[in-house]
């Protein structure tokens, strides 16, 4: 008798379960942008089955980035509301890039005030913004500096805009 | 290159950004502003992740059982760290400080490009590749201090210059190949120093330009950090970072 699966020879329960898991996890949040869900910020890369259970394969965005941690954490609290076997493995490679965070991520990050990466990461032009416009978030004055290419953690730099004199961070593009 | 040669080149890795990590975290709070500040700490919180996960590879190569990333940066002593000088020296004053980075980061750039095209180690190659991303921002930014200071005004030139020329001696162990590099070349793991060092020069060559400072003749190297053999302000630095989970060795987060 034939078996309905996926190209990867997994039972249809193992591609509802990896489904499920997924949709469970579409609530899971970055900690420092609270506004933004793991899978819209490409940390979460993907859900996959196997030996008899799911297993979340996260990315972190820095080497050192703290939120790495927690975001495993939420991520495998969650998966397991769905799967109680499931686990979560770190990706490093391929390295993450600024290319994978989602138009509509992008968006929300303009609309909490924080100036999203610009472009593409290949782009050398645009690794430190400081070559760079990059416009206001607040009043879309194209009239900004920058302060710092570092900022309060480590994904951001600091600028201040001239024109409303509001100083805000801008997502760095690696 | 066998097992234990492969270990010893990852604990390099490791150790490098571990020390220079160590160092700029003392920069926490006293920085000269708020955002450079706020620079060296992010820079540390790179070097600090790159080495956990330098170490725990390395750490994976044990014969026996093997070690953790914690348990090699806190339970080792001193000649078991084997970090160039370069990255252990005192954080000094901020300019001192710009240069010995300045110095390392573009060694550092060099050598994570070959790391991460390489497949002798597949997981170093992936470590290096994220490494990249870091360690270019962290020597664009060290590169601008330096013709900052260097074509600022004449104290910050004079006292950026002494900087250089003060750590100039420890720049010749980057480029020393000893048996654990001969193996490492040999394997495809780590770079060819000589390709590096041409390559090498010619970045430090052309910030230096623009910085209007002088590059120091090239004399006698101080070295001995690859052997576990350190300066005087090592033991200090270790105490500092190992005091606490040596003191409590089980706590946590
Ligand atoms: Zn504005």
């Amino acid at each position: 008798m034939k078996q309905e699966g996926d190209d990867n020879g997994n039972s249809p329960e193992a591609i509802a379960m990896v489904k499920a898991v997924k949709r469970q996890l579409e609530d899971v949040m970055d900690p420092e942008l609270p506004f933004l869900s793991v899978g819209e910020m490409g940390i979460l890369r993907d859900v996959i089955y196997k030996n008899d259970h799911t297993i979340c394969i996260v990315t972190p965005t820095y080497s050192g980035c703290p939120a790495t941690d927690v975001i495993s954490k939420d991520v495998l609290a969650a998966a397991r509301v769905v799967d109680p076997r499931s686990s979560v493995q770190i990706a490093m490679s391929p390295a993450w890039t600024t290319d994978w965070i989602s138009e509509k991520a992008r968006e929300k990050m303009t609309q909490n005030g924080i100036a999203p990466p610009e472009g593409l990461s290949h782009d050398r032009a645009f690794l430190t913004g400081d070559d760079r416009i990059i416009p206001c978030p607040i009043c879309k004055s194209k009239n900004t500096k920058l302060i710092s290419p570092f900022g309060s953690t480590a994904c951001k730099a600091s600028f201040s805009c001239n024109t409303c004199l509001e100083p805000f961070e801008h997502f760095k593009c690696i | 290159m066998n097992k234990p040669q492969h270990k010893q080149a990852l604990l390099r890795l490791g150790d490098d950004a571990l020390i220079l990590g160590q160092r700029l975290g003392e920069w926490c709070g006293h920085a000269p502003a708020l955002e450079e500040d706020i620079a060296l700490t992010n820079i540390a919180l790179d070097l600090i992740g790159q080495t956990q996960s330098y170490l725990s590879l390395a750490g994976s190569l044990n014969e026996g059982e093997s070690q953790t990333d914690d348990q090699l940066a806190f339970h080792r002593t001193e000649r078991d760290f084997k970090n160039l000088l370069l990255v252990e020296q005192p954080n000094g004053d901020f300019g001192d400080t710009i240069v010995r980075q300045f110095l390392f980061d573009h060694f550092a750039l060099l050598r994570a490009e070959h790391l991460a095209s390489q497949t002798f180690d597949l997981e170093a190659a992936a470590i290096a590749a994220k490494a990249i991303k870091e360690i270019r921002y962290h020597a664009d930014h060290s590169s601008k201090w330096v013709i900052r200071l260097g074509d600022g005004t004449t104290e910050s030139h004079e006292r950026v210059q002494k900087s250089l020329n003060e750590l100039w001696k420890f720049t010749g162990e980057m480029f020393t190949a000893d048996e654990i590099d001969v193996a490492g070349i040999e394997s495809g793991l780590l770079p060819d120093l000589t390709i590096l060092k041409t390559k090498w020069d010619t970045a430090i060559d052309a910030v230096l330009k623009k910085s209007t400072l002088i590059r120091p003749e090239n004399g006698w190297m101080q070295q001995g950090g690859r052997k576990g053999i350190h300066t005087e302000s090592f033991g200090f630095l270790l105490a500092e970072m190992q005091s606490l989970p040596r003191t409590y060795p089980d706590a946590t987060w």
